[in-house]
């Protein structure tokens, strides 16, 4: 028999981030021609693993053979990890959006002929990798053109045609519609079976089950865990988390609310015929109309990009609409400020909190403020014991960690960002309409059903809310009906019990009328 | 990260004395003799300590006005036009206070010079806010606009005959002199000290500071969180030309007793350099101001050692060590290039 060298290979990797250990003696081995997958909650140390590998991060202890080269992870470089065969594609991806994606491929590595850039040679190259791995891209496209999966696939051919053999990947789906998720998951088959492999961090579990040949699980730093292709959601998450969390989290129904039919009532929001422009390439939304009354909870499904981003806005007032109307309870609000609809009892968490949930710079007790700066001043002064009882108190009703109101917002992890985003909409006095886009986004388990939860009491509490969301089971379990967004419009709105996947995944892509 | 900025400014300035030292030498001067010369003539006595609190009277108002903005993501370089106007309001207005009391007579006069660099100082945020048009050039176009008109108007209007100044101010519009050692220090070294004050607690203690902060940072978590950030930026770009037009305070008020061509004529842009060193936090635009007012002071003390080009060159050399090390620059620059 001969004996296969795992292609990847690491081992006491440790690392320390001020009294917290980041990586704990952490030890990996990746067979070539398979997909690892590294999982577990934010902040378990999984990013920082995968950046010192490929060398971002130094370790404070820890080896590496890359195909028995070894490697000191306390002295690595990016530069040494390319040299490895080693490539990185980032969660945020790393392109430049005027350039043309052959540029971006080149980029650093030009090739040149008699002094000249030679594009064309590295644009046949790329549509050979693409043939040849089922990345089609055009390479002559602008970056600032293309969808999110097809920018996620410049990256990978960016990799692959810099010679990469070992591909790290951070979070591959985090940003990725249901459909492009199935496309990557097809390359990545193409990839190892190309005798490439590859490692992943992710948290969800039912897409590691869906492409791992092997599944690594990481808790506070090491490793709790290795399984083997096909072990169930159940066994992974209660590895992740801890059992009892995971319980919850497994119990939780996956399809509707009780009483799941739409509450009587006056509508607290009514939109009709909304029409917004496009934003960014994206679609606007067109003609759209829903009501929603106190407890009811109305979700958006529909691949990135047909409108549901510019409804949240628009409905927040962050963007201003074309026609149509949008009543909030009973008083037209169509062109009012968003602090004027945050004063009539609207919140709102955004689908990018790095972007619009949060200011980074700011402590903790500042960014609970920002939004509600106007119930914490008396004559224009900040009320700075009340906001500091107050901010405290956010930050242990939502079991935001560490629990620190001095900390700066960029030194949490994303999970407990989101924690406090939607802590502070969640605990406004007055709320009666939450617009909610992407509540667990990037969030791990653990937090996810924290999240839902207070979402879920709040609705109890007779909130009405609109939550967009690209996890379909997300939908099911928190909304009494699910509209599919498809090219600005409603495609359908279909009662919970009705919208498996199949049903919404046909109305996403358009397929059935 | 306070300490971080600390040390980060005090190694750029070892850099800069370093530097200033080899140039001495080319000169054929001692360092040590020179530096030990400019800081007997500014530190050492009296009259020399109240030069230094005269010249750094406008570069705190100055500094405070580019801070402001920065904190609200705005660049303003237009202090220097908001001055000029500032000052030469101050000047008219305190021309007709005879007979009113000193306190509304100053008061009127400060009213004045803030207002009108205000209004200076709004019209680029305004162009920002409504066309997008950045506040940048916006400000360095209007510091000639301002300043021609100002001459214009002066010479048509207001300049006393055959010269270029306005007629003098009221005895009761003048700030009473600090008295030091018949230094040109008066009390408004104390009115800019009040407004370092006034500016922290704004930015610290008030919704308004906040709402600056937040759109400073991120805009759109701020215009999320219900922030008009139209009405922000010009009310931002209208306290920061409010600050430099207060510069007349130390040098119409408390000195000349009318506003003259050229007076103050700089610190609009030695107050980004301030700004800068003190990394845009109000309470310490007074060690960073008094820097700056101990090296134009100390130049003229060391003039007969070495030339006062070489110490300019100092100070130019102090302003890019403090800009390199300067994260807002850097951020700056960045977005430049994005």
């Amino acid at each position: 028999m001969e004996l296969v060298l795992p292609a990847l290979s690491i081992s006491g990797v440790s690392k320390r981030y001020g009294d917290q250990l980041a990586n704990d003696d952490v030890s990996l081995d990746v067979a070539s021609g398979t997909v690892h997958a590294v999982v577990g909650e934010n902040g378990a140390g999984k990013s920082t693993l995968l950046q010192i590998i490929y060398g971002t991060v130094r370790a404070d202890t820890g080896r590496m053979q890359v195909l028995a080269r070894p490697v000191d992870l306390t002295q690595h470089h990016p530069t040494a990890a390319i040299a490895c065969g080693l490539g990185m594609v980032h969660q945020h991806f790393m392109l430049v959006p005027t350039l043309r994606v052959v540029e971006n491929v080149v980029l650093g590595r030009e090739p040149r002929q008699r002094g000249r850039l030679d594009l064309a040679t590295a644009a046949r190259d790329i549509a050979a990798l693409g043939e040849r791995f089922g990345l089609r891209i055009d390479p002559w496209r602008r970056i600032e053109q293309l969808t999110v999966g097809e920018q996620q696939r410049v990256e990978l051919v960016k990799v692959l045609w810099r010679g990469a053999d070992t591909l790290l990947l951070d979070e591959p789906t985090a940003v990725l519609a249901p459909t492009e998720v199935d496309d990557l998951f097809g390359v990545l088959r193409t990839l190892v079976a190309a005798g490439k492999c590859v490692l992943l961090v992710s948290h969800k579990l039912d897409e590691v089950n869906a492409i791992a040949d092997a599944i690594t699980v990481m808790r506070h730093g090491r490793v709790v865990a290795r399984m083997a292709a096909g072990a169930s959601a159940a066994e992974i998450a209660s590895a992740m988390v801890g059992a009892d969390v995971a319980a919850q989290v497994i119990a939780a129904p996956t399809a509707g609310r009780p009483g799941t039919a739409p509450r009587s009532g006056v509508a607290v929001l009514a939109v009709r015929d909304l029409v917004v422009p496009r934003s960014d390439g994206n679609r606007g939304v067109d003609h759209v109309s829903f009501e929603l009354r106190p407890g009811e909870v109305l979700g958006v499904a529909g691949v990135q990009g047909n409108g549901q981003s510019e409804l949240a806005l628009a409905l927040t007032g962050l963007l201003p609409v074309t026609a149509g109307q949008v009543r909030l309870a009973d008083v037209d609000v169509t062109t009012a400020t968003p602090a004027d609809r945050r004063g009539r009892g609207l919140g709102h968490i955004p689908e990018d909190r790095l972007l619009r949930g949060l200011v980074l710079g700011f402590d903790l007790g500042e960014n609970a403020l920002l939004g509600r700066q106007h119930e914490f001043t008396r004559h224009g002064l900040l009320a700075r014991e009340r906001i500091a009882e107050y901010a405290a108190r956010l930050i242990a009703q939502s079991d935001v960690r560490p629990p620190d109101p001095t900390l700066r917002g960029s030194s949490l992890s994303g999970g407990n960002q989101q924690k406090l985003v939607v802590g502070r909409e969640l605990s406004r006095p007055g709320l009666r309409v939450l617009i909610c886009a992407e509540p667990t986004r990037g969030v791990d388990v653990a937090a996810a059903a924290a999240i839902h939860q207070r979402i879920r009491a709040a609705v109890d509490s007779g909130v009405a809310a609109l939550i967009i969301s690209s996890d379909l089971a997300e939908l099911r379990r928190l909304c009494d009906r699910v509209a599919v967004m498809y090219r600005g419009r409603f495609a359908d709105v279909l009662d919970v019990a009705q919208a498996s996947d199949r049903t919404l995944g046909a109305l996403m892509t358009g397929v059935a009328a | 990260m306070s300490t971080r900025a600390a040390t980060s400014i005090a190694i750029a300035l070892l850099i800069a004395m370093a530097v200033a030292s080899v140039l001495i030498l080319a000169y054929g001067q001692s360092p040590a003799h020179v530096y030990a010369v400019m800081l007997g003539h500014t530190w050492g006595d009296v009259y020399g300590l109240g030069q230094v609190l005269f010249k750094s009277t406008p570069l705190i108002f100055t500094g405070l006005a580019v801070a402001l903005a920065f904190q609200a993501g705005l660049f303003n370089i237009g202090a220097e036009g908001q001055l000029m106007v500032g000052a030469f309001f101050m000047a008219l207005v305190g021309a007709h206070c005879t007979g009113l009391p000193a306190p509304i007579a100053v008061s009127l006069c400060l009213i004045a010079g803030a207002l009108a660099g205000a209004l200076l100082g709004a019209l680029p945020g305004w162009l920002r806010a409504r066309f997008g048009s950045h506040e940048v050039i916006n400000t360095i176009m209007l510091n000639f606009i301002a300043q021609a008109l100002v001459l214009w108007a002066g010479r048509r209007f207001f300049f006393v005959e055959q010269t270029v100044h306005t007629p003098p101010i009221a005895d009761s519009a003048r700030l009473p002199s600090l008295g030091l050692a018949g230094s040109a220090a008066s009390v408004g070294f104390v009115v800019a000290l009040i407004a370092v004050v006034a500016v922290h607690g704004l930015v610290q203690r008030t919704r308004l500071g906040f709402e600056l902060r937040a759109l400073g940072q991120n805009a759109a978590a701020a215009a999320a969180g219900g922030i008009a950030i139209d009405r922000a930026i010009v009310i931002a770009m209208a306290l920061s030309g409010a600050l430099a037009g207060l510069v007349g305070a130390g040098t119409v008020l408390g000195y000349k007793g009318y506003y003259e061509e050229g007076i103050a004529s700089g610190s609009g842009f030695m107050g980004i350099a301030v700004a800068l060193l003190a990394r845009n936090r109000p309470l310490w635009m007074v060690p960073a101001a008094l820097l700056f007012g101990t090296l134009a002071h100390g130049g003229l003390a060391v003039n007969a050692l070495v030339p006062k080009e070489i110490v300019e060159v100092i100070q130019a050399i102090v302003i890019l060590a403090i800009a390199a090390s300067s994260s807002d620059l850097q951020r700056l620059a960045a977005q430049g290039r994005r």
